[in-house]
């Protein structure tokens, strides 16, 4: 059996981005993220070409994981809400420039510095892009520790597979916890990196750049970039169903939500309510049509999110009409019990069946 | 026979955009000769800015990657320091430096990277059509500044060069111009310090240009430059501002 290790949150990111070859960190110190850089200031020390730099901003932190990055570099930033919105430049330049990288996002209370509880007020942000201009970012977002782990290889591999950064979006709950986590080996890379620019050598010059002047050729670069997004759409969706068959209604939450949802659907079960849970894994890629085969078989479905409702559009454009849609919302950094929500499903079920009885 | 006179090879053959009187052409020409001069063109790897020179990737012929608007010296941080062999040189504008970049450049230079920064002072925003620049000297009609600068209302032009020379991570700081052909080779001069510091491992250097605009400033290119030694060089002096030496074998870094 391999090694079980227990490990907060943040620093499993840290380890699982190292045995997956990242070779490069920059970041800078901002709660509830703060043990993932003391992780890999410690960590890539021991590592050889391991570098890592505390940068005077998150926009400087984005930049140079894209100059590591165009050098070949695995490389890796994270922050959290605040300091996600200064890397957004840098994210939509990676983005036209066609540049690998991983972000991390512990996402905490906003708008504006908010506070430092978790939170998934970020779910806009990081699913519609975040920065400026007709892109997409892939996102993946964690439940346990053990996918923190899992997961981070994943971005990096989509990264590098798909030439684009690739977010890891979180919360301060995510970040902070810890449990027992056992470390996979990374799969051989199955990627080109003829992209790299490490100086012609006797060859011709590269150029990587994102000023596209004419409107037609910057067209046709937004065109191939579509194509990419489509591709990762058509291949890169993971979500997890649990307890659908037979369910009643279906409970949609994703990371820290999704563990509360989990506790919810064990007390409603023993009050006799049948409640299943289905949780994207891929926020973009959002499973749109894994969700609404779903509703073939159900029509009641409940956005659970510690936000004041983001995911919840995804979820009314992936169903289109065809079921109901309930929603509770806690912002602000609220962590909500699962008793708490179990108690408002209860309530939002006995009302649908006395609403029905009326009709 | 000897030939004397040619392109060099780190210059791609096309021909530049830049406007008749322009520094950039002249200061892009004179990093071609250097890198030709080290053999470093296949080991080079250039960091355009925003602004004028930010198509400088269809004329040099190395390998180049875009920054965003300020961020070349951040992004040529992540490049040098996986690829600390590799001739790293980050070209930007004043707007670029001493505006929406000063901390990505003020930090690198604070780290002492051993990266070069080629820092082309106009005085003025050029690409986006003469706005006032934080460079800008007083009493200088800019788009912006249409009375002239004013010190109360805009500021005093930064000596950023000044500033960044003050950090104990520079190692060389020059400031120079190629408003003649004396100066242009005493630019190329400095150019070759500061690639060969860099080689050395020696630390953070900067070569600052005081560039002609003639278009955004309104002058033909003989005024243009006369202006920089009759006005903008009692702002900027040219000169040495920090040597603190290039000892072989102290870039462990």
């Amino acid at each position: 059996m391999k090694n079980k290790v227990l490990l907060q949150g943040n620093k499993v990111i840290g380890e699982a981005a190292v045995l997956a070859g990242c070779r490069f960190y920059a970041g800078y110190p901002i709660t509830p993220q703060n043990e993932l850089p003391e992780y890999m200031a410690e960590r890539l020390r021991g590592v050889e070409g391991g570098v890592f730099i505390q940068s005077e901003s998150e926009i400087a932190a984005i930049n140079m994981v894209a100059g590591a990055s165009a050098a070949g570099a695995r490389a890796m930033t994270s922050s959290s809400g605040p300091g996600i919105d200064l890397k957004q430049e840098g994210i939509s330049s990676m983005a036209a420039c066609e540049l690998p990288g991983v972000i991390v996002n512990m996402m905490r209370g906003g708008p504006g510095l908010g506070n430092i509880r978790p939170s998934q007020g970020d779910y806009f942000q990081a699913t519609r892009g975040g920065g400026h201009g007709d892109y997409r970012t892939p996102v993946l977002a964690p439940a346990t520790c053990q996918e923190m782990a899992d997961l981070t290889v994943d971005a990096f591999d989509l990264a590098d597979r798909y030439r684009t950064p690739v977010m890891i979006l979180a919360d301060g709950m995510m970040g902070q916890m810890m449990e027992p986590v056992v470390f996979r080996e990374p799969a051989p890379r199955d990627y080109s990196d003829d992209f790299k620019m490490t100086g012609a050598g006797s060859g011709r010059s590269k150029i990587i750049r994102g000023l596209i002047l004419d409107a037609l050729a910057m067209e046709e670069h937004n065109w191939k970039l579509v194509r990419k997004y489509q591709a990762i759409a058509d291949r890169e969706v993971r979500y997890e169903a649990y307890r659908v068959d037979g369910a009643e209604l279906i409970l949609v939450a994703y990371g820290t939500a999704a563990r509360i949802a989990k506790g919810a659907i064990h007390r409603l079960d023993s009050l006799g309510i049948r409640v299943g849970l289905f949780r994207p894994i891929s926020l973009w890629p959002f499973p749109m049509a894994e969700l609404r085969r779903l509703s073939e078989s159900v029509r009641e479905f409940f956005v659970f999110e510690m936000s004041a409702g983001q995911m919840v559009e995804d979820v009314r454009l992936a169903l289109q009409g065809f079921a109901r849609i309930g929603f509770h919302g806690r912002p602000g950094g609220v962590v909500p019990t699962p008793a708490e929500l179990a108690n408002v499903i209860y309530r939002y079920c006995r009302d649908r069946e006395a609403s029905i009885g009326k009709s | 026979m000897k030939k004397v006179f040619g392109r060099p090879q780190s210059l791609k053959d096309s021909t530049f955009h830049y406007c008749p009187g322009c520094g950039h052409s002249i200061t892009h020409r004179l990093i071609a000769e250097v890198i030709d001069e080290l053999g470093a063109r296949g080991t080079s790897i250039g960091v355009p800015p925003a602004g004028c020179a930010v198509l400088a990737y269809n004329y040099f012929d190395i390998d180049m990657i875009e920054a965003p608007h300020g961020r070349g010296p951040a992004l040529a941080t992540g490049l040098k320091r996986m690829l600390p062999d590799r001739l790293v040189f980050s070209y930007q504008g004043d707007g670029d430096l001493a505006a929406i970049g000063t901390s990505e450049s003020f930090h690198a230079a604070n780290r002492g990277e051993n990266i070069t920064i080629i820092f082309i002072n106009n005085a003025v925003y050029g690409m986006t059509g003469g706005q006032m620049a934080p460079t800008s000297i007083l009493g200088q009609k800019t788009t912006t500044s249409p009375s002239g600068r004013n010190t109360r209302l805009d500021g005093s032009p930064i000596r950023i060069s000044e500033i960044l020379g003050m950090l104990d991570g520079a190692v060389y700081v020059e400031r120079c111009t190629v408003n003649s052909p004396a100066n242009i080779l005493k630019t190329k001069r400095c150019i070759r310090k500061a690639f060969d510091y860099q080689l050395a491992g020696a630390g953070f250097t900067m070569v600052e240009v005081l560039s002609p605009c003639p278009t955004n400033w309104k002058m033909t290119p003989v005024e243009a430059c006369r202006w920089i030694d009759e006005v903008m060089s009692r702002t900027f002096p040219p000169g040495l501002i920090k040597d603190s030496g290039s000892p072989k074998g102290r870039g462990e870094a």
